[in-house]
């Protein structure tokens, strides 16, 4: 009987364990002004199916994304293979601004050839045009490129469609919770565990090669930090002093580890670690809570969070001797988890806006304060590696779940998970 | 009845074959710190399922004197110890005085709103605040531990100043 029931109990928790929350992202709400294109169908004249759907694939990134809105097939009167075939009065017809046309090809050597051309349809200027060769199981990763590259030629910047979200999920009732840190694809599909544990997992971080990812676990019973090798697995344990060991953040040369430590005293405050030489240099020595520290993008300077004036608010500090930290935040009574943007400009913070916790900007002055999401309990803001989108944590139905706006605010994503609590994403840099 | 403790143990521990191997241990470095790595003392993933976070075991005074309950509760972003509780920390100081060898683990709490590294500061000050009071009382330093978890493990779910209440405290686990 036992024995039955410990079998129905396994089969039931090991593949939810092993398998990622299942995340599936859906736009709320889009760009009014967003752009008309049509992802024309990669020609195919090779026998046998096509291996992958490339254009498929763009037109979901490209949707997703909220700037887009691509045509759909179905609606196409013709399916030009070449820029030399686009016939740019019927595109105009259709009110679409630009046109994907394409092929796709194998390659003696058991590769493929991905040949690509963008076109604008009101001047017939071709904007794009690349071959690049991609192994079977790339194409999708070469789908994603193409996306990035049509996103910064229409738009001006790149896009991030090729980058990975990493997030914590807690499974189970209250008081018996399992935690898992995974990371994904940013569009949902390959979700892996990194690291699962009964104890709370927290704060993962990006290490800037996008090869390694800082958390703090509680796995051996206190908290202490991790730095993990994604490809390897291999976990280093960085820092566990007694008391707090959280809130790690690597600096821009990877080198050294932004952390918050309490040590005997039991009060927070911000150090920094060279990792390879286990240095420790203290950053802020006051008596009120200092933590949440985040790495302008120039490495010389750190943001952070202190109630050092009552509550909390956020604070910047040279990394030189003898700088003083600023107080950059006066809008609110509570300013907290600075998130800096890829050019220093913006500040994502969580904000208590009329008696909500929400996503708001900042400029790095600390003016101009936007507040972004609406939801009660919105925390733990980070920004995609293009500055275009914030990924935070919100509430869905009593859950934590995710939530995806851009920096303006115009759009919004709702990320579900199939199960479970998903929360504290964290959006990887780019992956070369 | 019994047999659902020794399943739970058996499970957990089949759950972590997809852990990751045994954490490598950085060595700490000597010269930045006199500090005695608490985390290092080779507790390790097989802790788990020694029953002691088993559903039943937090709320108890297992190993603490008798008749007297181990959770002490807070007011919305204090760390100050209401009157209400001096007796209460007066019996686990004594006890812990009385018995050398007890020790106790001081675990700090929030509730859910706010940031989640800044609720581990707060509740690392309301664990400090426990801990200063034991000693205050007769515990000695060897004898407390603490432990910040922050907002991560709530006592009860909800959304809810009632929930909230019960979720911002201290708890004095024994035997730890």
């Amino acid at each position: 009987m036992i024995l039955r029931a410990l079998i129905v109990l396994i089969a039931l928790t090991l593949p939810a364990s092993q398998a990622g929350a299942q995340l599936t992202v859906q736009i709320l709400r889009g760009m009014a002004e967003s752009v008309p294109i049509a992802i024309v169908p990669l020609a195919w004249d090779a026998p046998g199916e096509m291996p992958w759907d490339v254009s498929a694939t763009i037109h979901a990134d490209l949707e997703r994304s909220g700037r887009f809105r691509p045509l759909a097939r179905t609606q196409m009167l013709e399916l030009p293979r070449a820029a030399s075939e686009v016939d740019a009065a019927d595109w105009r017809m259709l009110k679409v601004d630009y046109v994907l046309v394409g092929r796709l090809s194998p390659l003696p050597d058991g590769r493929y050839e991905v040949r690509y051309e963008l076109v604008s349809i009101a001047n017939g200027q071709r904007l794009l045009g690349t071959a690049m060769p991609a192994d079977r199981n790339a194409l999708k990763l070469a789908s994603h490129r193409i996306s990035d590259a049509i996103y910064e030629k229409i738009l001006g910047v790149r896009g991030a469609f090729a980058t990975r979200i990493a997030y914590v999920a807690a499974d189970g009732p209250t008081t018996k919770r399992s935690y898992r840190l995974i990371v994904t694809d940013v569009d949902g599909a390959n979700e892996r565990v990194v690291f699962a544990s009964p104890e709370p997992i927290m704060s993962p971080a990006w290490s800037p090669d996008g090869r390694s990812l800082a958390y703090v676990s509680f796995h051996s019973g206190l908290a202490a930090i991790y730095v993990q090798t994604l490809r390897t697995g291999e976990q280093v344990r960085v820092s566990a002093k007694s008391g707090i060991n959280g809130a790690p953040s690597f600096s821009p040369d990877g080198k050294q580890l932004a952390l918050t430590l309490s040590r005997k005293d039991g009060n927070a405050d911000v150090y920094v670690l060279t990792l390879a030489t286990q240095e420790l240099r203290r950053l802020t020595e006051d008596e009120a809570i200092d933590t949440e520290p985040a790495w302008a993008p120039d490495g010389r300077s750190i943001y952070f969070t202190s109630d050092r004036a009552g509550g909390p608010q956020v604070y910047n500090v040279g990394l030189g001797t003898g700088d003083r930290a600023r107080r950059i935040t006066f809008d609110g009574s509570y300013n907290a988890r600075p998130r800096v943007s890829p050019d220093g400009r913006q500040i994502a913070v969580v904000t208590l806006d009329r008696g909500a916790y929400r996503i708001a900007a900042i400029d790095a002055n600390g003016g101009g304060m936007r507040v972004l999401s609406g939801g009660q309990l919105d925390e733990s803001p980070s920004i995609a590696p293009n500055g275009a989108d914030i990924i935070y944590t919100t509430r869905d139905r009593g859950r934590d779940a995710l939530a995806i706006v851009s920096s303006d605010g115009r759009i919004q994503q709702r990320i579900s998970a199939s199960a479970g609590e998903v929360r504290e994403p964290a959006w990887s840099p780019y992956l070369n | 009845m019994r047999s659902l403790p020794v399943l739970l143990m058996i499970l957990c521990t089949l759950m972590l074959v997809g852990c990751p191997k045994k954490p490598t241990t950085v060595p700490e470095s000597s010269g930045s710190t006199t500090e005695e790595s608490a985390a290092g003392s080779g507790q390790g993933e097989g802790q788990v399922g020694d029953g002691s976070d088993l559903p039943g075991a937090s709320g108890s005074t297992t190993g603490g004197p008798a008749g007297v309950t181990n959770i002490i509760y807070f007011d919305f972003d204090r760390s100050d110890i209401r009157p209400e509780y001096a007796s209460l920390i007066n019996s686990h100081a004594k006890h812990l005085a009385s018995a050398g060898g007890a020790k106790i683990r001081v675990e700090g709490h929030t509730d859910e709103r706010g940031s989640r590294e800044y609720n581990i500061a707060l509740a690392e000050r309301r664990a400090q605040a426990v801990r200063r009071a034991l000693m205050l009382q007769g515990a000695g330093d060897a004898q407390l531990t603490t432990v910040s978890y922050g907002e991560e493990r709530p006592a009860v779910p909800g959304s809810n100043e009632s929930a909230y209440e019960k979720n911002r405290r201290v708890e004095l686990v024994y035997g730890r």
